[in-house]
């Protein structure tokens, strides 16, 4: 018989804990299937944040470190100087990256560390109960904007990639979303870019993922993909912002 | 007198509404009361718990570690809470998701079909409120009539329509206890 | 006003309002997010200032800032929050502000859980940031007590221009009990001449600061800082004593842990053997003296602390206990939960042992 659907060896066999319709699980399984794809898994060390995807240290079947909230790029900057040889990825939502970890993101890329983020972007704080993400919309309501996020209040949405994509050593950058098959297979392509240009040593490199919560949002799974697409697709446009051929 | 009582089901099935509102009764009737939640991200589709405590005392810990009664929606509850009940306390188990029948013989267990009984008033989401209904006949911790100043206080204004179907909710679940 | 149900967590935070907080900083984590929730949706109401900082760092700092201003401020956080607060907490100390921090306790090191524990407690008391300062630190038994002290956190703060801390834990953060808001006793508060409001050409300018590079005024300043803790150990030590009168073991143990001795308290008072206990409700300035008295006294036989955590506030009962009777320890740590239950048999073990 022939096998039509094998199970990523990037995965360990541990079901996920996400909440139905969640897309965290469709990124895991792209990351894993990259890691497979380029005969990485063996060689992979990886970079749980805190945040929905904590427990990501259980999924992928890698070497794994948790660290600190928002502190994974610090983190993976330890990891990858000693490894230089070595795949290294964090994984981590827009509360730990964007907010906490603003900083240690920011530094990581300046300095042209030579590691892959995965940045999920689900416009909320997922794990603590719905409270206000930098990425959170304006208007959108969260636990902690209960009106909606006013911009004279709490500012603008922060857009990730654009800012990333101002420091020279971020070779890559670009956003993709997970809401239909075309773009999962989008995002996949971005993320196999992304570590290629780590084993090339180029740089720093990171795929933004719009991701769904449907949790916290109050949505049905299949009114949340609608809802990505509608509202957070013309703030946060698609697309790549930095290649390391740009370069040249 | 003390009632120390664990209720316990899925998320969604008003565990925790289901305890506030006794607690709130209790305390309008003049006890002394607390309501402990289980939290948690265990809360998203998993297990819900809370511990209530309805006492003529000021209440001591607040955790419920000897139940006079628990009130078990869901299977996985029934396995978790059994072992908690004193010895002639109280069980009482929602016998439309749950087939397995407690393995205690030295307390008394009444099993309900709650979510038969909801569905039957046409309004699936008042199980809880069947199950409270056939604890406080077997308890006392506080009157059907209070329970009901409640629920009329909590659905005011628009959601007036389902006072009356929660007040059946409470009778039938009473008749259950023989 | 009859007592209604209130969550311990939005209670804490209703009581700073009333207590005329208007500013709140803070960032999410659990278990404690209803009280930013809570003033996200309130403190407007009355015409303050709820802001969700981008971290526990920026949080404290922001507090700073609004305390060094002269506002009522607080924040709020649990256990891996307020290890980030910690550097903020020492230039605040340093600098004499008032401000009050909640810290409703959670299973650690690290990421720990999210379940209750009184794992914090040397942080709290002992430092967490560098250099020698103290907080008031205070452990509420009951949402009631919750409520009522943290409208008193508030003017103590301003009264000794220090940081208070109300540590909680995740039971005290997420229960509903009956509560009652009563104004509290009033006190006289100094006028906040230091704090930064613009000069307005009328007097010379205010500097908040923790700076002291000449060693010599820098020991002046800790020097300073340590006649303000005596004087507020003088004044604001608060504990309870329960049944500590003939008993032959007394149990030492704060917050909802002592809720539960309590149970186990009676539940040996059934068996005929007399407890006691001694329920600090100041962790800082810590009762010594209720201690000392106890050990002092005839009847008791041995100390018993219980605690959730591997054991922290047994070392200031040795302190205080001094030697003169034996100090013993049970905790339940990470998450979980003593049960009076296994007090009951730990008092007892200790007893048995003690004669
Ligand atoms: C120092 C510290 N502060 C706060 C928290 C609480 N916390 C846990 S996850 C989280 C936010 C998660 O949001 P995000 O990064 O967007 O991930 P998501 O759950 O949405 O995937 C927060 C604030 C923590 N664990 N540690
Ligand atoms: S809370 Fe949101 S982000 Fe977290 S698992 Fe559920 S749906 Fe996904
Ligand atoms: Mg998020």
């Amino acid at each position: 018989m022939a096998v039509v659907f094998d199970k990523t060896k990037g995965l360990t066999d541990k079901p996920f804990h996400y909440c139905p319709g969640c897309t965290h699980g469709i990124i895991h399984r792209l990351v894993a299937e990259v890691l497979e794809e380029l005969d990485l898994v063996d060689n992979a060390i990886g970079v749980a944040p805190v945040g929905c995807a904590v427990f990501c240290y259980d999924y992928f079947n890698c070497d794994m470190h948790e660290a600190a909230h928002g502190r994974a790029p610090a983190v993976a900057s330890g990891v990858k100087r000693v490894h230089p040889d070595k795949t290294v990825f964090t994984y981590q939502g827009d509360g730990d990256l964007a907010s906490i970890g603003a900083a240690e993101i920011i530094h990581s890329a300046m300095r042209g560390e030579k590691f892959t983020t995965i940045f999920v972007n689900n416009a909320i704080y997922g794990m603590t109960g719905g409270q206000m993400a930098p990425t959170t919309l304006v208007g959108q309501k969260a636990t902690t904007a209960p009106l909606g996020r006013d911009e004279n209040h709490a500012g603008m949405p922060l857009r990730v990639s654009e800012m990333l994509a101002t420091i020279p050593k971020a070779v890559f950058v670009e956003r993709v979303s997970v809401h239909d098959v075309k773009h999962i297979n989008q995002a996949k392509k971005a993320i196999k870019k992304a570590f290629q240009t780590q084993m090339e040593g180029k740089g720093f490199s990171i795929v933004e993922v719009l991701s769904t919560c449907p949790t916290n949002w109050g949505k049905t799974p299949v009114e949340s993909l609608k809802w990505l697409q509608e509202n957070m697709m013309p703030y946060f446009p698609l697309g790549n912002f930095r290649t390391p051929e740009e370069e040249k | 007198m003390t009632h120390e009582i664990i209720m316990a089901g899925f998320g969604g099935q008003g565990v925790m509404a289901m305890g506030k509102i006794l607690a709130e009764a209790a305390l309008k009737e003049g006890k002394n009361v607390s309501w402990l939640p289980s939290y948690g991200p265990e809360m998203r589709g998993g297990t819900a718990n809370c511990n209530v405590i309805v006492s003529d005392e000021p209440v001591g810990a607040p955790v419920v570690s000897e139940a006079t009664a628990a009130l078990i929606l869901n299977r996985p509850s029934l396995d978790k809470f059994e072992g908690d009940v004193i010895p002639g306390g109280v069980l009482i188990i929602n016998s439309s998701l749950i087939d397995q029948k407690a393995s205690r013989d030295d307390i008394k267990v009444y099993y309900v079909p709650a979510n038969d009984i909801a569905n039957e008033l046409g309004n699936g989401r008042i199980a809880n409120m069947v199950m409270l209904g056939a604890y406080l006949e077997a308890s006392g911790a506080a009157k059907q009539d209070t329970i009901m100043e409640i629920i009329t206080e909590i659905f005011s204004g628009k959601k007036a329509s389902v006072i009356p179907v929660n007040k059946e909710a409470l009778v039938r679940g009473a008749a259950c206890i023989k | 006003m009859a007592k209604e149900l209130w969550k311990g967590n939005e209670a804490i935070a209703e009581a700073a309002i009333k207590a005329g907080c208007r500013y709140f900083f803070g960032y999410p984590i659990t278990p404690q997010n209803e009280i930013p929730e809570y003033m996200s949706l309130r403190l407007p109401q009355e015409g303050g200032v709820f802001l969700q900082a981008e971290s526990e760092v920026a949080a404290i700092n922001m507090v700073y800032g609004g305390a060094g201003s002269g506002a009522r401020v607080m924040t709020s956080s649990s256990s891996p929050g307020i290890s980030l607060k910690a550097e903020g907490i020492s230039y605040i100390a340093g600098a004499e502000l008032p401000c009050v921090i909640v810290n409703i306790v959670r299973g650690g090191p690290g990421l720990g859980g999210i379940q209750p524990a009184q794992s914090d407690y040397y942080q709290a008391t002992k430092g967490g940031g560098h250099g020698d300062y103290r907080l008031i630190v205070i452990a509420p038994s009951s949402v009631q007590e919750a409520v009522d002290l943290t409208q008193e956190a508030f003017d103590m703060a301003d009264q000794y221009r220090i940081p208070v801390m109300i540590m909680g834990d995740g039971m005290i953060g997420q229960m509903m009990e009956p509560v009652e808001f009563k104004p509290v006793a009033k006190r006289v508060l100094p006028e906040k001449t230091w704090a930064t409001t613009g000069t307005g050409g009328k007097r010379k300018p205010n500097v908040i600061n923790s700076l002291f590079i000449d060693p010599q005024e820098c020991e002046n300043h800790n020097i300073k800082l340590f006649k303000k803790y005596d004087e507020i150990t003088a004044n604001e030590t608060r504990v309870e004593n329960y049944n500590v009168e003939g008993a032959e073991i007394v149990f030492v143990a704060y917050g909802t842990t002592a809720r539960i001795v309590k149970n186990a308290i009676n539940t040996l008072a059934k068996e005929g053997i007399k407890a006691g206990m001694i329920r600090p409700i100041t962790l800082w300035p810590f009762p010594t003296a209720a201690v000392e008295a106890a050990a002092d006294q005839a009847s008791v036989k041995a100390f018993l602390t219980v605690e959730m955590s591997m054991g922290q506030m047994i070392d200031d009962v040795k302190i205080a206990a001094n030697g003169k009777k034996p100090v013993h320890f049970y905790g339940r740590t990470g998450g979980m939960i003593p049960t009076p239950a296994a007090i009951v048999e730990h008092a007892k073990k200790v007893l048995g042992g003690a004669k």
